[in-house]
């Protein structure tokens, strides 16, 4: 009875009340595409104010109530862009409506994580991650790496000849064969009051700066230039390593490339890595289409790369300064190997968060 | 002949103009790619020029080094003010600057990098150049269907920006400074430039090689306000306002036309220039058979698109669709 009364008073209310603006001016419309926009558009309206205070970068001053109709608002607008192009002629309406239900997409399916929030997730387990994801890469471009320095040291070992034609000349001033044993030993120690800062900046953008960043870039070319440029660049290395030998000096040398160069060269090998793990998913897609298949190896490499830069950052810092400071080949050592093993333990023991 | 001399910036014929229009339109097309939401409703996503790209990217670079070379002027201003003498090695001082220069370089090294990817990670999904030229990131269609634009994806496309600007920029520097061949580091660095410049020209999507590799592609970011409804006013009713004449159009002055031509009306009531609505007005009056007046233009044409949309709305319910003027008039229209 009361339920009953109520449903009555309820009608009666809804009979007398007075209709709002919007409904009146929906009723007087001749056209049924145009009821249908009066009808709905304060929704598009309020949708369309929220995304420009989102898209101003005001999310913090929206409303929870705001917030949380987002969603419903945007499917609102989709719905009746769908509906518009079935039964309206007016071609402003539905390129409003194609307007706004692209923008209210942008930011509903958006970035989900800010670049402070990303860089977070990186170095808190998404870095290693990728690293991981990329392990048979990671072989492969070890094992090209040492097969490079082998070859490197035999060709010179058999012709010294080949010397000039694997080091470029910049960088070997007096480190040619032939050189004395004090000549040798004098590009290893004694460097201290050599300006930190000018070595820094000249290896930031040095050889094997550039040589990391070029084996990705190459890579999707099917990383064959990436692997011709891995064994090309050990294969200096390889010729350094022989001439130093010469003079008995190949312990010192170690050293002196060690307290940078186990971080430099991790850095080239994931750079190389993430090159050939490009290539090698467009070469072999499996059943993705090959932009696809790019693109999805693409994120993880760029993941990869991000910190291969960092790790340049710290090789140049250790090139500039460390290098400089400690002077004898034991702490070298133990300075180089100390970063080999922090790294390592990084990439492949570190498994927090790992997606 | 005179007159052409006098003024040689004349108004082109309305002819070119008109083609100039179409040739911009094709282009627009072409332009056009439909994706389907997550919803199911396909949405139109217009990829951006070249030129607006170029443009975007050269007001990016000028922000940039203005706001590198800025600062680091600012800081050096400040250095000198307090007395601190950069030079001079022997202080011992000098190692505790020497870290802060180094500090600094790092922080510009990574400010290049962080101002890409802190603006298209933004609710914009543009830098400010690309805003300014109107165009934002987004992620490509796979097979029609569009996705999310991802963090990875936004940095991936950064990073390889890198190498097909910066990298043949420092390769040549470097090779100038080492001083061996520098000739041919240019070549090569050029060659090198052009390859990745030019890339965009070869795909169908626009794409530069970052774009590939990500998985995303740069469109026109959208913008439209909603323009008030024609056909709810007094006008639309067929009561001209001004003159308080009724305009009633018959189905056989309407059935001569379809939908572009309803559009093409809709174009010139709502940009509103008086010479239009005139030419439009008395177009229409020769092909339905009315003697053009003058003067109430505007309340004439906004009946007959209220009618002519009403009409051909109510064929659209019923299936019936008249896309111009030349497709063949539908035998049980307007009936319905």
């Amino acid at each position: 009875m009361n339920a009953l009364t109520t449903g009555i008073a309820q009608r009666i209310g809804g009979w007398f009340a007075k209709p709002s603006e919007q409904v009146v001016a929906a009723e007087q419309a001749a056209l049924r595409s145009d009821r249908f926009r009066l009808e709905r558009e304060a929704d598009w309206k309020r949708l369309d104010a929220i995304l420009r205070r989102m898209e101003a970068g005001r999310t913090r001053a929206l409303s929870d109530e705001d917030l949380l109709a987002l969603p419903v608002l945007y499917r609102t607008a989709a719905s009746s862009l769908a509906i518009a192009r079935e039964t309206s002629l007016d071609a402003a309406l539905v390129a409003y409506l194609e307007a706004l239900t692209q923008r209210a997409w942008f930011l509903v399916y958006g970035p989900r994580a800010s670049l402070w929030s990303w860089f977070r997730g990186f170095l808190g387990g998404g870095w290693s991650a990728s690293v991981r994801g990329m392990a048979l890469e990671i072989w492969i471009a070890l094992a090209l790496m040492v097969a490079g320095t082998a070859v490197g040291w035999l060709l010179v070992a058999s012709n010294p000849e080949w010397y000039y034609a694997l080091v470029p000349g910049g960088l070997a001033d007096e480190r040619v064969p032939g050189a004395t044993r004090a000549v040798l030993q004098r590009t290893l120690f004694g460097n201290q009051d050599q300006s930190g800062m000018s070595v820094f900046a000249a290896s930031l953008f040095s050889n094997n700066a550039q040589v990391s960043i070029l084996c990705f870039a190459l890579g999707f070319a099917f990383g064959l230039p990436t692997m011709l440029l891995l064994i090309h660049n050990t294969g200096m290395l390889g010729a350094l390593l022989w001439l130093y030998h010469g003079q008995g000096l190949l312990l010192d040398l170690v050293g002196w490339l060690a307290i940078h160069g186990t971080t430099e060269l991790f850095a080239i090998l994931l750079a190389g890595a993430a090159g050939i793990h490009v290539g090698r998913s467009m070469a072999f897609p499996g059943n993705l289409p090959v932009m696809d298949a790019a693109a999805a190896a693409g994120r993880r490499a760029a993941q990869v790369m991000t910190g291969v830069v960092l790790m340049l950052v710290v090789a140049a810092l250790l090139e500039g300064f460390a290098r400089q400071m400690v002077d004898s080949t034991p702490s070298r050592l133990i300075v180089g190997g100390f970063m080999l093993v922090a790294w390592s333990a990084y990439f492949f023991a570190f498994r927090r968060g790992s997606r | 002949m005179a007159l052409a001399l006098k003024l040689p910036f004349r108004r082109a014929p309305r002819g070119s103009d008109a083609a100039r229009s179409q040739a911009w339109r094709a282009d627009a097309d072409k332009r056009r790619r439909m994706v389907i939401s997550p919803e199911g409703v396909p949405v139109p996503f217009v990829l951006a020029s070249r030129g607006a790209r170029a443009a975007a990217l050269f007001l990016d670079l000028l922000m940039i080094v203005g706001a590198m070379v800025g600062s680091t002027l600012i800081l050096i201003w400040i250095a000198s003010g307090i007395g601190i003498d950069v030079e001079s090695s022997a202080s011992p001082a000098h190692r505790a600057i020497q870290a802060m220069i180094i500090a600094w370089i790092v922080v510009m090294f990574l400010f290049r990098n962080a101002w890409f990817l802190f603006f298209e990670l933004g609710p914009r999904g543009a830098t400010p150049g690309k805003r300014i030229c109107g165009i934002r990131v987004a992620a490509r269609a796979s097979g029609g269907n569009g996705g999310r634009l991802t963090t990875e994806a936004v940095i991936a496309r950064n990073l390889v920006r890198d190498i097909e600007l910066f990298m043949p920029l420092i390769f040549v520097i470097s090779a100038g400074v080492e001083g061996s061949d520098t000739e041919m580091a240019g070549w090569a660095g050029l060659g090198w430039f052009m390859i990745f410049v030019l890339f965009p020209f070869f795909n169908r999507d626009r794409m530069r090689c970052g774009d590939m590799i990500a998985g995303t592609w740069v469109v026109e970011a959208p913008r439209k306000r909603l323009e008030h409804a024609l056909s709810v006013g007094d006008a639309a009713r067929g009561r001209s306002v001004e003159t308080g004449a009724q305009y009633r159009f018959s189905d056989e002055d309407l059935a001569v036309y379809g939908e572009y031509e309803l559009q093409v009306l809709e174009r010139v009531l709502r940009e509103n220039r008086a010479e239009g609505l005139r030419d439009v007005a008395q177009a229409i009056c020769g092909k339905i058979g009315w003697s053009a007046g003058a003067g109430d233009e505007r309340a004439f044409l906004e009946a007959y698109y209220a009618q002519l949309r009403a009409r051909l709305e109510t064929g659209m319910r019923f299936g019936k669709r008249k896309a111009d003027k030349h497709s063949k008039p539908d035998k049980h229209g307007g009936k319905a």
